[in-house]
């Protein structure tokens, strides 16, 4: 099936997020697609503060099924978590088990003022009470295929989809 | 049958982790990368993560050990699992109970992880081979045999400070006879491609053949010392010496004991290690130890980040 073009998804969702701007957030991507789209953001919207990076995996909750992620990387969050405005950036929104992993994350680091969700694509198959504020495009998917963001080495971001059964 | 790696199961996953003999760089690797993010973890204001939540931990020592048990005690609880401290010394087997007995009884208590410490070598080896395949063993020192984790921390540190293992020089100094530490730590070192390891000690401090490990026996500082990249002390085992391996205390220091000058043979950007406790004044001169050129405090910071990631690796690869 034809994938829409990232660059023009994630144009799109930078301009909704730009018409909040004076909200003085502070962005967090989650690892690995969410840190491309927050550092993109983070220049294209002339945000001052630092963006932090939160790689999710000591927080999820099917450590017990899957194991560690064989590659943790660092979170970073390089900024007072207490009593900020935070926008979390991931790349594809669907159960909203990421997204429950990284608020909680961000609790240990401190009582955020708020915390809103932007998400690149938003998938459907919710299993929790989660919901983005800013979504670049919404797209209905098979339940068996899973929807993979990638950045090339010219730094242009490209979907792909691959069937859940092979190994990525 | 073959005989494989009683730490890997047959898809080469870590299941105990019992001595760094024979472990892939692949896994060394893994958990020192892991390690790595634990470091921030570690760092934050609240330094503890649900990762272990509900999982129980036995520390079973042996051999009283203050400070390895601590630091598994923090590394555990910091991943939110509970921590049973067992010093079995003064507890069941003065009452005769043996060694499988004490790990039946707490396996029906429901243990995931054992962290044992025995003054036997094979200890860790013998539990790791009897217990349900759902539970986890890690060696935290056996006889003189291993001491996996202490190893691991050490090729943390080493590679927080050098970057690259593949260009080192490393020295092992002092009592390699009785040190498990030292045969963890060649054995990892080897295993990671450093080039040159050397161990520097008196003759009756060096195991027979200890050249078959891979490394270079050195018996004068001064020439042992001469572009070394890494210093790696050991502490003078006095509990564990037996006859008269050593005329004194004194003596070692005047030939072996690391001071500003003997420090001053070594590359200028030489690191110094030491695995605690120290002697000071025996196998390290103060000055050394609270030196610009001393990682000793560091290695203890990075020794809870190491031990959380074998503990969260082993709990993850489930059977």
């Amino acid at each position: 099936m034809p994938l829409p073009d990232a660059e023009a998804v994630f144009e799109s969702l930078a301009k909704k997020i730009q018409a909040d701007a004076d909200r003085n957030f502070a962005l967090v991507g989650i690892h690995t697609g969410g840190v491309w789209l927050a550092e993109r953001l983070h220049r294209e919207l002339g945000i001052k503060q630092p963006f932090g990076t939160l790689d999710v995996a000591f927080y999820r909750d099917d450590f017990d099924k899957i194991g560690l992620h064989p590659q943790v990387k660092p979170s970073e969050i390089p900024f007072a978590v207490e009593d900020a405005h935070i926008l979390l950036v991931d790349d594809v929104l669907q159960t909203g088990r990421t997204i429950r992993a990284a608020i909680n994350e961000l609790f240990d680091y401190g009582r955020p003022a708020s915390i809103s969700l932007a998400a690149l694509v938003d998938r459907g198959g919710r299993e929790l009470p989660i919901a983005a504020q800013y979504t670049g495009i919404t797209l209905e998917l098979p339940a068996d295929k899973m929807l993979e963001l990638k950045r090339g080495k010219n730094g242009k971001l490209s979907f792909h989809l691959y069937d859940k059964s092979l190994p990525e | 049958m073959i005989n494989r790696n009683p730490q890997l199961d047959e898809h080469g996953t870590l299941q105990h982790l019992l001595t760094t003999e024979g472990l892939p760089a692949s896994v060394l690797l893994h958990i020192l990368d892991t390690a790595e993010s634990f470091v921030g973890v570690t760092e934050r204001d609240v330094k503890k993560i649900p990762l272990l939540r509900g999982k129980s931990i036995f520390n079973l020592f042996f051999e009283p050990s203050t400070r390895t048990r601590t630091t598994f005690e923090i590394a555990a609880k910091r991943l939110s699992a509970d921590v049973f401290n067992l010093n079995i010394a003064v507890s069941a087997q003065s009452k005769g109970e043996t060694l499988l007995d004490t790990v039946n009884n707490l396996s029906a208590m429901n243990a995931d992880m054992f962290v044992v410490r025995h003054s036997q070598s094979g200890a860790a080896h013998l539990i790791a081979k009897h217990v349900q395949p759902d539970i986890h063993v890690i060696n935290a020192g056996d006889g003189s045999h291993a001491h996996p984790t202490q190893a691991l921390l050490d090729m943390f540190t080493i590679r927080r400070y050098k970057r690259d293992f593949r260009n080192l020089r490393v020295a092992i100094i002092g009592d390699i006879l009785h040190s498990r530490v030292a045969r963890s730590q060649i054995h990892a070192l080897t295993t990671l491609g450093v080039p040159e390891v050397r161990v520097i000690a008196p003759k009756t401090l060096l195991p027979k053949m200890v050249e078959r490990l891979g490394v270079h026996v050195y018996h004068d500082m001064a020439k042992g010392l001469k572009d070394i990249d890494v210093l790696m002390m050991l502490r003078l085992q006095n509990e564990r010496m037996k006859g008269a391996n050593l005329p004194s205390p004194e003596e070692y220091f005047k030939y072996y004991g690391l001071t500003p000058e003997k420090l001053a043979l070594a590359r200028r950007d030489a690191i110094v290690m030491h695995p605690g406790p120290m002697n000071r004044g025996v196998e390290i001169d103060s000055e050394v130890a609270d030196g610009k050129q001393s990682v000793i405090l560091p290695q203890v910071t990075f020794g809870i980040a190491v031990r959380m990631a074998v503990m969260s690796i082993l709990a993850g690869n489930q059977v």
